[in-house]
């Protein structure tokens, strides 16, 4: 036991779990700006898993991974505007249009990869940019100071989203139409603009979470996200519709994820457990949320289209 | 003039016999092959194995369902396939067995076979194959002991199930009848297709000083992914995975369904519609350790693996 | 929309529009098949007979339908009380597992009561993995988005360690080959066939459920509370109804029935026996998500499910079907069932409208048809009073601000 508490082990634990999170970040980063505005958008895994393999296949073709990123995003962006029409115009059930995109983005993105792509064939990936100065602190350094820029963007759009939500007017027409739709329409506030607005950054971030994940990878796969896009639905609840709270719950199943992988590495979890083990980040997510009770609400027009009038 | 229409009628006959002859050859002309498998055609592992081999039957044509998770679908496009007509059905997944078991009753004329697995349930028209990827595991795992300054190994795996344990546990066994101290880390993931997890579960195994890697099924590229990144040499099986990274993968135990696959249509042609259970090994190459040309393997090393080859061949 | 159509075209209209929807989806699906050199005459007329144009295809389809059918009739009740439930992919699992145990640790009995059994212990082993939210929602404001998505990760994880660890065929072990099934299951469990080799009993239980959940719904007060919760919680906790509670029992109902469509996937299966690969769609066949579509397709009504369900059952089968005649990749058939799905729900709006302005008319008329009057109310559902919380925040005594 005592193995698993020296610094090295635990410095590669904490920096596996960045990795592991980022994708789960961003992709339910983008969630919450959605599901502030009132919208569900069940279809997240969809997206990411066509903001992957557009990723991909951008950097397949092109040798720079800042272009897949970009591919990503424009993906994520038309699927976020689709999402949009589906669930704002067209007013259509959210719990069960997004499972219709998800089903969409998983056999499409296999699709256009078994036919445009055929045998895997590995493509870049982000190089490591050490910080200067910081990357050298003993521990501390390797953990969080070693990573690819991608995962420090990640990381900052954090604060960035908090701010945009929270001191920025935008982000006061996000809450409001999300709490009140009837108040803000009647001061002029476009409901539908603002939803289609918080959609497609909802799938725009969807799609670089993707594209993030195949890059970082080096490959595509069939279902490569093998449903990170529900986790980072799921932790949208978690970090009760705030950035900072959804980074956390992300870094906390990465965290568990990549202990549970330590663990198994070091043997201290017995082969025919393994299985037990691999429940861990599920069940500790749950746990997490029922003794760390908080006090949020969830936006009160959370999956209710809105009609002037009614 | 009659010499010279001797010598024609001579050649002609000469010619209709090589043809007769050749002809004979082309036996899987318009034989049919359906084949149904869980993933995809294109993982670079499993399933890619069967589709690459039946691909290689000349003159057969083939027929795919991939992606076919979900066994009672299975059953179904099994059931079809063989309502089709089709003269071989393969159930390429382990888990379609028990499927399979209760098809094959209601098509005698149809030929069935199901992979990977050592059962024909007593039926006349089942085969059954598997691979011995413990073989290829433990040849490998000699050469990933000779190859490994640190005598430290590490091996990603799914769930520790069917073709994936028997990999493992063969691999580990080599390495340890290779190097007795040497440190073996078996990492599974226990998932299929969580390709980000099968790569931090390699940076673990290489944070635990691990130099060689291994992996099995199709999340492993993500492993491979990893291994390049930190310069750690790769061992693959299923397919040959030199293309994924070049610089260090070693080789790979690729699976050579063919010659099973001809042997099949040829008992088929002769009547015998199953029966029998196949084992794909190195003695009778449906193993075959496919080195990558680009890396430098040391010519002792080779020398270790040709030897443990041998010594499967030779036991039968 | 200023055209007068009277009540009967209004209803035509309403009805045919999911399937207007179908259309458009399948012309989209017709270009990819194009694109991939495939015939979309030669599939799409594949398609049909192999969901609907032989007995054989038909019973496929229905036996392919019953799981949509279970949980669908499980998502009405869940929606009508306003739960969203994407935990049934986990409860299946859960069901398929307590069934599996039932057959594999009790005695031996004859198949008047093994069946039952198995089935009960599917029903109860679905109600667990739906109580858990349920309660979680209930007593911890845990949101069940979150927990159902948490335990069907959970649930996938139990069947692996179950069908490679205690339950695993021992004939497996005794072989190596460890395959992570069990042995083929007692036989007095298997669901009685009452036609032809493969059409079980499975169907007639699921319709069953539905028409019982219609009763459940609309004659008993249980039903009409879940109802009330669903329509209005303010209005239903100001009438005394116990609001968590009830939506905690909605959760577990509608978990109970995934179960029960678990246990009938396991004995009703070719093999008898339960077996995995690791995956939750490996076992359920992704019923789970599309017993949702399957209910929206059927309005929300539980008799209604019932067609609704067959008709997405014969897309489904009939997408394989299509797949095997024109040998285009199985991952277009996914695609395809998405973008139905995606359609059919965009569309499903219009639906509403126009059967909710009929029920208006005839009510103002005096008729009140069940199904008419619960429509037009389910255009309601989409505009009911906010929800006072989703989770966290608040007790027993509604001290939400608003």
């Amino acid at each position: 036991m005592s193995e698993v508490f020296t610094t090295a082990v635990m410095v590669a634990v904490v920096a596996s779990a960045i990795r592991l999170a980022v994708p789960l970040l961003l992709a339910a980063l983008g969630e919450t700006f959605g599901q502030r505005s009132g919208v569900l958008n069940l279809g997240v895994d969809g997206i990411m898993l066509l903001g992957a393999f557009t990723g991909y296949y951008a950097v397949l073709k092109t040798d720079n991974v800042w272009l897949g990123l970009l591919a990503g995003a424009i993906v994520g962006l038309v699927l976020g505007l689709a999402s949009a029409v589906i669930a704002v115009t067209l007013k259509a059930e959210q719990g069960i249009s997004g499972i219709g995109v998800y089903l969409f983005g998983l056999g499409m993105s296999d699709l256009l990869f078994q036919k445009l792509v055929g045998t895997p064939i590995p493509i870049d990936q982000f190089p490591a940019v050490d910080i200067p100065v910081l990357s050298d602190i003993p521990y501390i350094g390797e953990m969080f100071f070693q990573h690819s820029l991608v995962i420090y963007l990640a990381f900052l759009s954090i604060p960035v989203a908090t701010f945009v939500i929270n001191r920025t007017t935008f982000g006061m027409k996000i809450r409001a139409v999300g709490e009140y739709p009837d108040a803000a329409d009647t001061l002029g506030v476009s409901v539908a603009g603002v939803r289609y607005a918080t959609e497609i950054i909802g799938g725009t971030l969807a799609g670089i979470a993707g594209a993030v994940l195949a890059i970082t990878l080096g490959i595509f796969q069939q279902n490569l996200t093998n449903g990170a896009g529900f986790i980072a639905i799921a932790l949208v609840y978690f970090g009760a519709w705030r950035p900072t709270g959804i980074m956390l719950g992300a870094l906390l199943f990465g965290f568990v994820n990549a202990l549970v992988l330590e663990l198994k590495t070091l043997e201290i979890i017995p082969r025919d457990l393994s299985n037990i083990a691999a429940m861990a980040p599920a069940i500790i997510t749950i746990l997490a949320l029922v003794f760390v009770a908080r006090r949020f609400r969830a936006p009160s027009a959370l999956t209710k289209p809105f009609t002037r009038g009614k | 003039m009659k010499k010279r229409t001797l010598t024609l009628v001579v050649l002609m006959a000469a010619f209709a016999l090589i043809a007769a002859a050749c002809s004979s050859d082309d036996s899987a002309e318009g034989f049919r092959i359906a084949i149904v498998a869980p993933s995809a055609s294109n993982d670079l592992a499993f399933t890619q194995s069967i589709v690459d081999s039946a691909n290689r039957i000349e003159g057969a044509e083939i027929a795919v369902t991939d992606g076919t998770f979900v066994v009672e679908d299975a059953a179904v496009a099994l059931r079809d396939y063989a309502t089709e007509g089709y003269d071989l059905v393969i159930g390429h997944g382990s888990q379609y067995g028990g499927s399979l078991s209760e098809i094959a009753p209601d098509f005698p004329e149809t030929s069935f076979a199901w992979g990977t697995a050592a059962d024909t349930f007593g039926l006349p028209n089942v085969f059954s194959y598997e691979a011995a990827s413990d073989q290829g595991g433990e040849v490998m795992g000699i050469m990933a002991a000779a190859l490994s300054p640190a005598a430290n190994v590490g091996i990603v795996g799914p769930i520790e199930v069917g073709d994936a344990k028997l990999y493992v546990d063969g691999f580990k066994a080599g390495v340890e009848a290779q190097n007795p101290s040497a440190t073996v880390n078996i990492n599974y993931i226990d998932s299929f297709s969580d390709v980000a997890l099968a790569s931090e579960a390699a940076q673990s195994l290489i944070g635990a000083g691990a130099d060689v890697l291994s992996g099995t099924a199709q999340m492993t590229v993500g492993a491979v992914g990893v291994a390049k990144t930190e310069g750690v040499l790769w061992f693959g099986t299923q397919s040959n995975q030199t293309s994924l990274a070049p610089e260090i993968v070693v080789a790979s135990q690729v699976y050579h369904w063919e010659n099973m696959l001809n042997d099949m249509i040829s008992k088929i042609g002769d009547g015998t519609l199953g029966g029998e259970i196949y084992e794909i090994n190195f003695a009778n190459e449906g193993l075959v350790i496919e080195y990558n040309e680009d890396f430098d393997l040391p010519d002792d090393v080779k020398d270790l693996g040709d030897a443990a080859i041998d010594a499967f061949k030779n036991e039968g | 929309m200023s055209i007068n159509l009277n009540n009967r075209q209004r209803r035509i209209l309403a009805y045919s529009i999911p399937v207007l929807a179908v259309f458009a989806a399948l012309l989209f699906g017709a270009v990819m098949l194009v694109l991939l050199g495939a015939n979309p005459v030669e599939g799409y007329s594949e398609m049909f007979i192999g969901a609907f144009g032989s007995g054989n295809a038909l019973i496929a389809t229905i036996l392919k339908a019953t799981p949509l059918l279970f949980v669908g009739t499980g998502i009405v009740i869940a929606f009508r009380a306003n739960v969203i439930n994407i935990g049934a992919e986990g409860q299946m699992v859960l069901g398929g597992l307590f069934a599996t145990i039932a057959a594999l640790y009790l005695p031996e009995m004859p198949s008047i009561i093994m069946v039952p059994a198995v089935l009960i212990a599917g029903l109860a082993g679905g109600a667990l993995w739906g109580w858990i939210p349920g309660a979680l929602k209930a007593y911890y404001r845990v949101n069940e988005i979150l927990s159902t998505i948490m335990l069907n990760i959970v649930a996938v994880q139990l069947m692996s360690y179950l069908l490679r660890g205690p339950l695993i065929d021992p004939a497996e072990i005794e072989r190596g080959t460890r395959i992570p099934q069990t042995e083929r299951l007692v036989e007095s469990a298997d669901l009685p066939i009452i036609f032809g080799d493969r059409f079980h009993i499975g169907p007639l239980i699921a319709v069953l459920c539905a028409i019982a959940t219609y009763y459940l719904l609309w004659r008993t007060p249980l039903g009409y509370r879940l109802r009330a919760v669903g329509l209005s919680e303010h209005a239903a906790r100001y009438a005394g109804i116990p609001v968590r509670r009830t939506i905690a029992l909605a959760l577990t109902m509608s978990g109970a029935l995934a179960g029960l469509a678990g246990a009938v996937l396991v004995f009703g299966s070719e093999s008898h026996r339960m077996v995995t690969d690791g995956s939750t769609v490996g076992f359920t066949g992704s019923a789970g998500f599309n017993g949702i579509v399957a209910a929206l397709l059927g309005g929300l009504h539980p008799i209604w499910t019932i067609p609704a369900s067959f008709l997405f059952g014969g897309l489904i089968v009939g997408g394989q079907a299509l797949q095997r005649a024109v040998q285009v990749p199985s991952a277009l058939i996914v695609a395809l069932n998405g973008l139905v799905v995606v359609f059919v729900v965009a569309a499903d709006r219009y639906r509403v409208r126009l059967l909710s302005t009929e029920g208006r008319e005839e009510a103002a008329e005096g008729e009140s048809p069940p199904g008419g009057e619960e429509e037009s109310s389910l255009g309601s559902v989409y505009d009911a009073a906010p929800r006072g919380t989703d989770s966290y925040g608040q007790d027993e005594f509604g001290d939400d601000p608003r």
